[in-house]
């Protein structure tokens, strides 16, 4: 607590407000005892809700912890793809949040909308504030929907998808494919890198392909990447898209578009012809969530947060850390669930150092898994390991270490499917 | 490295005491810069093999396996000796020795 005034003072004024013995002057969590340090978390994803698991885990229950999030279930990114092919049901990729509250941490529905550094209190939308000693935000992504005047309306968004944030737009995106009619056209065009998830887009057009093939085979899929090249596990997927795919899947590089007509489902691209199709599937260029490109945390190009890498301090704000896609990412590490994963429990290690006065780790390390479905079975996965450089103040990958599958293979489809399972719950139970 | 264990047996008193503070010595150098140094490089590994190393799908548990089992396990990994390993081996490669022993050490203390 950054007050100033001592406890004799506190004991006056509270005595005289009539409030001793209650919490609700301090928002201590703790009545009458010493109050436990408090840590809330914005964001219930792979990034938050680690966070405040490892916390409350490695803290023993010293710090009192509270997460902020809107939803009422957390719905997985990685697998969503899987809805949209068909092979996978929103059930499969849904989990509770209610494991948190087994280990004693505070859920709070709502809407973080801005923070106040100086008195160290987050605010809601719906007016509520809440105090904390570290504020620990994963916001995720935002879409620059600045950049395409096309989609300004939300019933243009609800007809052109982006589908990049698993939840009812991913039922939208499915029912869009079942109601196409054979021999038309899904085309998902894919911004310039950095956005989250490298290899999602790649998986998405495997799994509307796949789906195609099942239902649908004289459709095809047109892949409008604004990227030179494939930006991730390129020679696995070409070989999907050259091979069982073959007569399908269409790839074109360096397909940058000035904007869209959500009315015809046109693409105006930046050189050449506009390109129309069935189902318009577009990925708008993203940067960090809301509540941090609001509050002035976005200091790396506008776009994207900086850190401190020991810690996931900002080097904006004090005493607020951040998780996930929203950072301006390291050399060679990915904007992925996995990494956000990681990237919260060296977070979780030191905000439990800094707020029980031990030292921080300045060893940390981080691996990403990435794994991609083929189709409903095969699966390919590019790997990394990443280690904090002193000198650089960065993290830099191992030399020799990570790489990509052979080739794609089920024994994979299971690992993509345990994996799942398994962060799912180290996130959440 | 691990910190030197006794095992059981009789051994002069002298010699004991001597060996205590050895021992006392070579653990105290195998100390890790940072306290929770196993534990933080142990997590890394929860994403696939559960919290604390105990998994809830077949991908195997490590929670209280030998320590000993665990580094060579890794070792087989990095060395390219697992004829049907898909991702170990890559993954193995990022870790030097120091720290695979502190992570098997963290698993081998955890309930199975």
């Amino acid at each position: 607590m950054s007050t100033t005034f001592n406890r004799r003072d506190f004991v006056k004024s509270a005595g005289a407000l009539g409030l001793l013995g209650t919490s609700a002057i301090t928002g201590c969590a703790s009545v009458g005892g010493v109050a436990k340090p408090r840590v809330v978390v914005v964001g219930g994803g792979f990034g938050g809700a680690t966070a405040a698991k490892y916390i409350a885990m490695w803290s023993d229950g010293k710090i009192d912890v509270t997460l902020v999030e809107r939803g009422d279930a957390f719905v997985s990114c990685p697998l969503s793809n899987l809805v949209i092919g068909g092979s996978k049901q929103m059930a499969d990729v849904t989990v509770s949040y209610d494991g948190l509250g087994k280990r004693g941490i505070r859920r709070v529905k709502g809407e973080a909308v801005g923070f106040d550094a100086d008195k160290k209190t987050l605010s809601l939308a719906d007016g509520t504030t809440l105090s904390y000693d570290r504020l620990i935000l994963s916001p995720g992504i935002d879409f620059m929907y600045e950049s395409l005047p096309g989609l300004a309306s939300a019933d243009a968004r609800q007809k052109v998808l982006a589908a990049w944030k698993a939840g009812p737009e991913t039922v939208a995106l499915r029912n869009q494919l079942t109601a196409m009619k054979d021999g038309g056209v899904y085309a998902i065009h894919i911004p310039k890198a950095p956005y989250r998830c490298p290899p999602g887009p790649y998986e998405r057009a495997c799994q509307v392909a796949w789906y195609f093939q099942q239902a649908k085979p004289k459709s095809k899929v047109l892949i409008l990447d604004a990227n030179e090249d494939v930006v991730s596990k390129k020679g696995l997927f070409m070989k999907a898209w050259n091979g069982q795919y073959k007569g399908i899947v269409e790839y074109r590089n360096n397909q940058e578009i000035q904007d869209v007509d959500a009315r015809t489902n046109t693409l105006k691209m930046s050189f050449g012809d506009d390109v129309k199709a069935d189902v318009l599937n577009l990925l708008p260029p993203m940067r960090a969530g809301n509540i941090a490109t609001q509050n002035g945390l976005n200091n790396s190009n506008k776009r994207w947060c900086l850190i401190d890498w020991l810690t996931y301090e900002s080097t904006a704000v004090k005493n607020v850390h951040i998780l996930g896609d929203a950072l301006q990412i390291a050399p060679l590490m990915p904007k992925s669930g996995h990494m956000a994963n990681q990237h919260a429990k060296v977070c979780a290690a030191a905000v439990v150092a800094q707020l029980t006065g031990e030292a921080v780790n300045t060893t940390p390390m981080v691996a990403n898994t990435c794994y991609s479905f083929i189709d409903n079975r095969n699966v390919v996965h590019v790997a990394s390991v990443h280690r904090y450089d002193a000198a650089q103040k960065t993290m830099v990958t191992v030399p020799g270490s990570g790489g990509l599958s052979a080739e794609a293979n089920t024994a994979e489809g299971g690992f993509a499917n345990s994996w799942a399972r398994n962060i799912w719950a180290d996130m959440l139970a | 490295m691990n910190p030197v264990k006794f095992r059981g047996g009789r051994v002069p008193a002298l010699f004991g005491a001597l060996a205590v503070v050895a021992a006392l010595s070579a653990s105290a150098q195998a100390q890790p810069a940072n306290a929770n140094l196993g534990r933080n490089l142990a997590a890394q590994c929860a994403n696939c093999h559960g919290t604390n190393g105990r998994s809830v799908t077949s991908v195997p548990s490590l929670a209280g396996q030998d320590a000993k089992d665990i580094v060579a396990r890794m070792k087989e990994f990095r060395d390219g000796k697992v004829p049907k390993a898909t991702i170990m081996h890559q993954l193995a490669k990022g870790y030097t020795d120091e720290q695979v022993a502190l992570m098997a050490e963290f698993f081998s203390k955890q309930a199975e």
